[in-house]
């Protein structure tokens, strides 16, 4: 057993593996509570899939993948944030356009090529298996920047979750910090990529908030609780990838889905069983 | 028939709305409305849904930008004054899942402009105090989530006090809320006037708009009539206000369903 665990330790590549899971999962948590709390789960995706076309691109010109699919995130999240405004369309319509669109033109970009080649196929899927020192410290570094600035803007995050009319009618600048959150949010998701890639990485960015909010009242205690469960979710995740040689971005989304199926269940007051349980008295009487 | 104002002091000149048009969408709104709140003043707005009592909130509120005409709070435009402002929302735009106890969702209203940093104890008091003041201090650690409809309103209210506003804005504080609640919410006001608070609410609840404010403000895209309840007694004035007798209003309750 201890050998089990042990075992992936020895090798480089996977500790550098454990280590940009850890951090991505805490980073995507800390982000990701503000969007599952303000039922944004969508534009994470829309996000996520808006890194594609700039991927893409990145890998037409020879650029950096990473900065030109964060380039393309932002440059999306923040028209997403613009064209919402006009409250003609709902906010879900206008992510909805951008989410399929961006799709499309990752996909005609990447047609142009010849050699569609494990580069490309890696940002899609994850390459937690593949990465350099380098990619460690740039994921720790976005990482701490991220955690950082949800904590400095924790109040107005919260404020203008609550309610954006008085929060504007205070003097917030509301339409700069949804700016702010998107491209946190973007920023999140790119630092995910690396660990799960860019079809799994919403799981890393809401699954474990959603599954803490089953069972807590308090940002505080969600955000803390989701850590740990997505810690412990990326940690098992790579253990069972490395021992059963299945995919480790997939594995590790298993795992979190896994325990939010759990949480579903079992949650203490809100899970599926608690209420039952609750609800049989009144069936006997 | 308006009521002459005590001229404003220089600490707390509450509100001075002067000559303001509204136009939204291509649809004139509101046009050449004249109010005034003084401090210690509770002025209820009163008009049929599309009178425009919203919109004259949001322009005091500095959401929107009047036509023309000026907006002054404590001498100074809205957008300057927003430390003297406290707004109490209608319950229904609030995200009551949010996961925050009622003593931090007070406090945040306090905190909201403060960027980093931790709460001074004055901030934690004076948020105490308005929760204390709402009848809420034994459900301070409670989600907001588990609250009634009337816990809520008070919610609501303890934010904006968190403030220690000059000028209390307050949104349809009656629509929805239980007995107790509503006699809590006119003492409070009571209270807060003799303070010297400035408040200006708009209402459907004519009975309510009657037990608290020392002036009613009839709006019908303009101010139609402005006066001390007991000086709007004229079926005339609500004819021309609202197209039916104020006895009709009283009937039904609700200017609301008189529309």
């Amino acid at each position: 057993m201890i050998e089990w665990l042990t075992e992936p330790w020895q090798l480089a590549f996977m500790q550098r593996a454990f280590i940009v899971a850890l951090i991505s999962a805490v980073v995507c948590v800390v982000v990701g509570a503000f969007v599952v709390l303000r039922g944004m789960a969508f534009i994470g995706d829309a996000v996520a899939h808006a890194v594609f076309p700039g991927v893409a691109v990145g890998f037409v010109l020879h650029a950096n993948l990473a900065l030109t699919g964060a380039a393309a995130g932002i440059v999306t999240a923040v028209a997403i944030a613009l064209i919402s405004q006009t409250r003609r369309l709902n906010e879900d319509t206008v992510i909805g356009i951008f989410w399929a669109g961006s799709f499309g033109l990752g996909i005609v970009i990447v047609s142009t090529q010849d050699a569609y080649t494990g580069d490309l196929t890696s940002f899609l899927f994850g390459q937690i298996l593949a990465l350099g020192d380098s990619d460690v410290i740039a994921v720790a570094v976005v990482g701490a920047v991220l955690v950082a600035l949800t904590f400095l803007l924790r109040r107005q995050l919260i404020a203008v979750s609550l309610d954006r009319e008085t929060a504007k009618a205070s003097g917030l600048p509301v339409l700069v910090l949804d700016m702010v959150l998107y491209a946190m949010v973007t920023a999140a998701i790119v630092v995910a990529l690396q660990a799960v890639g860019n079809v799994l990485v919403l799981a890393l960015l809401v699954t474990p908030a959603a599954t803490a909010r089953m069972g807590t009242e308090r940002l505080g205690t969600m955000t803390a609780a989701a850590c740990v469960l997505a810690a412990f979710g990326s940690v098992a995740g790579l253990y069972i990838s490395y021992h059963y040689d299945l995919a480790a971005g997939g594995m590790i989304v298993l795992v979190l889905t896994g325990m939010f199926l759990l949480a579903w269940l079992a949650a203490p007051k809100h899970g599926l069983l608690w209420k039952r349980r609750s609800a049989a008295p009144l069936e006997a009487r | 028939m308006r009521a002459d104002h005590e001229n404003p002091t220089p600490e707390n000149p509450g509100l001075q709305v002067s000559g303001v048009a509204v136009t939204l969408g291509g649809n004139q709104v509101l046009h050449d409305v004249d109010l005034a709140v003084a401090p210690g003043e509770t002025v209820g707005l009163i008009g049929p849904n599309g009178a425009g009592k919203t919109t004259l909130l949001r322009a005091v509120l500095g959401l929107l930008t009047p036509d023309t005409g000026t907006v002054r709070i404590a001498g100074e435009p809205p957008r300057g004054a927003r430390g003297h402002l406290g707004y109490v929302p209608q319950k229904h735009g609030f995200a009551w899942d949010f996961p925050i106890t009622v003593a931090a969702a007070v406090l945040n209203a306090r905190m909201v402009t403060r960027w980093g940093g931790a709460a001074r104890r004055a901030d934690r008091d004076a948020a105490a105090r308005a929760v204390a003041r709402v009848g809420l201090t034994d459900l301070a650690g409670r989600p907001i989530g588990a609250l009634s409809g009337g816990q809520r309103q008070r919610v609501l209210v303890a934010r904006a006090l968190a403030r220690e506003p000059g000028l209390l804005l307050l949104d349809e504080p009656f629509t929805g809320v239980d007995v107790p609640t509503q006699e809590l919410l006119v003492g409070l006001l009571g209270q807060l006037a003799e303070e010297g608070t400035a408040i200006l609410m708009t209402t459907h609840d004519l009975a309510q708009a009657r037990a608290v404010c020392t002036r009613l403000c009839l709006l019908n895209r303009t101010v139609v009539a402005d006066g001390p309840p007991s000086g709007l007694d004229d079926p005339a004035l609500w004819l021309r206000a609202f197209g039916v007798a104020e006895s009709e209003l009283l009937l039904t309750g609700t200017a609301k369903e008189a529309t």
